[in-house]
């Protein structure tokens, strides 16, 4: 049997639920240990479940372990404000940290568009934006790799039973660092990231519409050709996404509506921002461990920023 | 003889009136009205006693937006220009969570607001506490809005307005966006929160006039215990329109409320301002009608009279279609995207991509 490279998951929320799954799939990640900060929750007694070892004492508890267990790569499902001090720990004793939080220190992440280059610089701290930059940063970057994009918008229509507290106590932060990613790794000129949460039953699929204003007249067979290309690097792991209509050219305006279905590993399928969340997550993990394994890259102990 | 239903006595009852023509009026005029007009309807609102006047995109802050439209000028823009001038009116703003930020909020009391509207859709109270806690921390008057509130029970819309309470929130707002609530439905939300909120809180009501029961609705808000109501002189707002604000004083006249708003001035407001502004003329017609009778976004309406025009669908399916698949407040890109769907399906339109012989699923 193939070795695989040891994981550890920050925060036991509905992100890091679903990370279990998709890690334990993986033929070069293997999930050990689950961090959570409540001994009662329900995310950790399922992790238990699961196989994990646990602890409730944070990223504090898991640290003595660290070496001992040989956990080379952790995933951060907390919140932008503890992001930050679990990575400087981690970091420090070797581990490379990919962060699902928007705290956005690191590299932002996507990929399709840029992670063959993030492996490349030994990045030691990934982000991952959010479910909806993974979900429309890659149509924007193949609009803007055809020609220059003004401005780039996105909305992001989840359902209720999907976003965990944390992410509907902390809105801006979301806001602004999908906003931040359009221009960053969309390669538009200037981005605005909109979310809408609605609590319709029986729950709907992740819709996401993208909308871009390109310098000059958009070479409408070019774009149409570059953005199915794109969905079909998406679908590598993100098999449930999906175009619904478009892509549409009214002037200047190219608009794309997409639709993402998850895989119902914890949450329905409905949840797609969950799905390419994590799935995202894990491709980048997965490029890392390649790469640590084959023996082209080695963690290195970074110091305290 | 029958027996006549006892009027409640709302004499001497104190009651806010918080106009919205400068800001659901934006949706009426796609979001372009001049600056020089938005002083000049907000100075005479002043002048004729209105206490708090609502300026912004109609979307409210961060709503210049491909989803939203682009108005002509930015939010700071209109505040910095009308704000200096009010005499005793206080300005608001509007802050849908998802769209507008912290950020902006803050650019927005630069600019003179004094008060704030933090809307989320009637069930996601809790994606607004941050938004909330820094409107409180400006100082600012602070309004939580329960959107399309007919989506919610009066039971679970009580405890969405006490989650706003707890984040600060010192009004919390029955909001009728699609103009489908009757008095009855009112009644019952506003007593449900009255029940649980503290007595210092005060309960507003923004109603919609696409069933022609704004007025209606606000009296009967009023007796159950709400303190303040949103309306815009001459209507002027999404849909048909809000609750016409000086048909509604003159009824607060009428009742015996003190409202300390001038009814004439308010009415030749209404007649010589904002009547000539007007694109259209706004009132229940065949799509506001229908937006009332399906339980839709008001907002909605023109963007689907433009998705009409352009996909060859007509503007009551789309809206009709976009009820049944629950579409909220925000969701204007899928007015765009149930009509291409629905011109697919009638054969109005191709598939990008079938169109060049490709699938992509």
């Amino acid at each position: 049997m193939m070795k695989k490279i040891k994981c550890a998951l920050i925060g036991s929320g509905n992100i890091g639920t679903d990370l279990i799954y998709k890690l334990q799939r993986s033929a070069v990640l293997e999930p050990v240990w689950m961090v959570g900060i409540d001994a009662a929750s329900e995310g950790l007694a399922r992790a238990r479940d699961l196989g994990l070892k646990t602890t409730a004492e944070g990223v504090d508890g898991l640290l003595p372990h660290v070496q001992a267990d040989g956990i080379q790569i952790a995933f951060d499902a907390t919140s932008a404000y503890v992001h930050a001090e679990n990575s400087r720990k981690l970091n420090a004793l070797g581990v490379l940290m990919v962060d699902l939080t928007p705290a956005a220190i690191g590299p932002l992440c996507v990929p399709p568009v840029n992670l063959r280059a993030h492996a490349e610089q030994l990045a030691m701290n990934v982000n991952m934006i959010s479910c909806a930059g993974q979900a429309t940063i890659p149509i924007v970057h193949a609009v803007s790799r055809v020609q220059p994009v003004d401005y780039a918008e996105i909305v992001a229509s989840l359902a209720s039973k999907s976003i965990g507290p944390g992410t509907r106590a902390n809105l801006d932060e979301f806001t602004y660092t999908t906003s931040d990613a359009l221009v960053r790794v969309g390669g538009a000129k200037k981005g605005k990231a909109l979310a809408i949460i609605n609590p319709a039953e029986p729950p709907m699929i992740m819709r996401n519409t993208i909308n871009c204003l390109t310098e000059g007249e958009p070479q409408q067979g070019r774009i149409v050709d570059s953005v199915l290309a794109m969905i079909e690097e998406v679908r590598k792991y993100v098999p449930g996404y999906e175009l619904v209509n478009g892509p549409s050219f009214d002037g200047q305006r190219v608009s794309v509506f997409m639709k993402v279905a998850g895989l119902g590993d914890y949450l329905p399928t409905y949840a797609g921002n969950l799905d390419i969340m994590t799935a995202a997550a894990c491709r980048t993990a997965e490029m890392f461990a390649e790469e640590i394994l084959a023996g082209k890259i080695k963690l290195q102990a970074t110091e305290a920023a | 003889m029958s027996t006549t239903r006892q009027e409640p006595d709302l004499r001497g009852r104190k009651v806010l009136l918080h106009d919205m023509c400068l800001r659901d009026g934006m949706h009426a005029k796609r979001e372009q009205i001049p600056v020089e007009q938005m002083v000049k309807v907000a100075t005479a609102l002043d002048e004729a006693g209105v206490p708090l006047i609502q300026v912004t995109h109609g979307a409210g802050l961060g709503g210049n937006s491909l989803q939203h439209g682009f108005a002509l000028a930015s939010n700071e823009a209109y505040l910095s220009a009308v704000a200096p001038k009010m005499k005793q009116a206080k300005v608001s703003v509007l802050l849908i969570p998802g769209l507008g930020t912290m950020r902006e909020l803050q650019s927005a009391y630069d600019c003179g607001a004094r008060a704030v509207t933090v809307a989320t859709h009637c069930t996601e109270a809790d994606t607004s506490p941050q938004h909330i806690a820094y409107a409180r921390k400006l100082g600012m008057d602070t309004m939580g809005f329960l959107m399309m509130a007919h989506l919610n029970d009066p039971e679970g819309l009580a405890r969405q307005g006490k989650l706003m309470e707890g984040y600060g929130a010192q009004t919390v707002y029955v909001t009728d966006s699609a103009g489908y609530m009757l008095p009855a439905d009112v009644r019952a939300r506003v007593a449900a929160l009255r029940a649980v909120l503290k007595p210092e809180t005060e309960i507003g009501f923004h109603g919609h006039h696409n069933l022609g029961m704004g007025i209606a609705n606000s009296i009967a808000a009023i007796e159950e215990g709400a303190s303040r109501i949103d309306g815009s002189v001459a209507g002027l707002g999404a849909g048909a329109g809000n609750t016409p604000l000086e048909a509604f004083l003159a009824v607060c006249d009428r009742m015996g409320m003190e409202t300390g708003v001038d009814l004439f001035k308010l009415m030749d407001v209404a007649e010589d301002v904002i009547v000539p502004m007007m694109d259209h003329m706004v009132r229940v017609d065949r799509e506001s009608l229908t937006l009332g009778y399906a339980g839709v976004y008001s907002t909605f309406l023109l963007h689907a009279k433009r998705a009409a025009a352009r996909f060859g669908v007509s503007a009551r399916e789309i809206l009709v279609e976009l009820g049944r698949r629950k579409m909220i407040g925000g969701q204007e890109d899928m007015i765009e995207d149930t009509a291409m769907s629905m011109a697919k399906e009638r054969g109005l339109l191709k598939d990008v991509t079938t169109d060049i012989g490709r699938k992509t699923a």
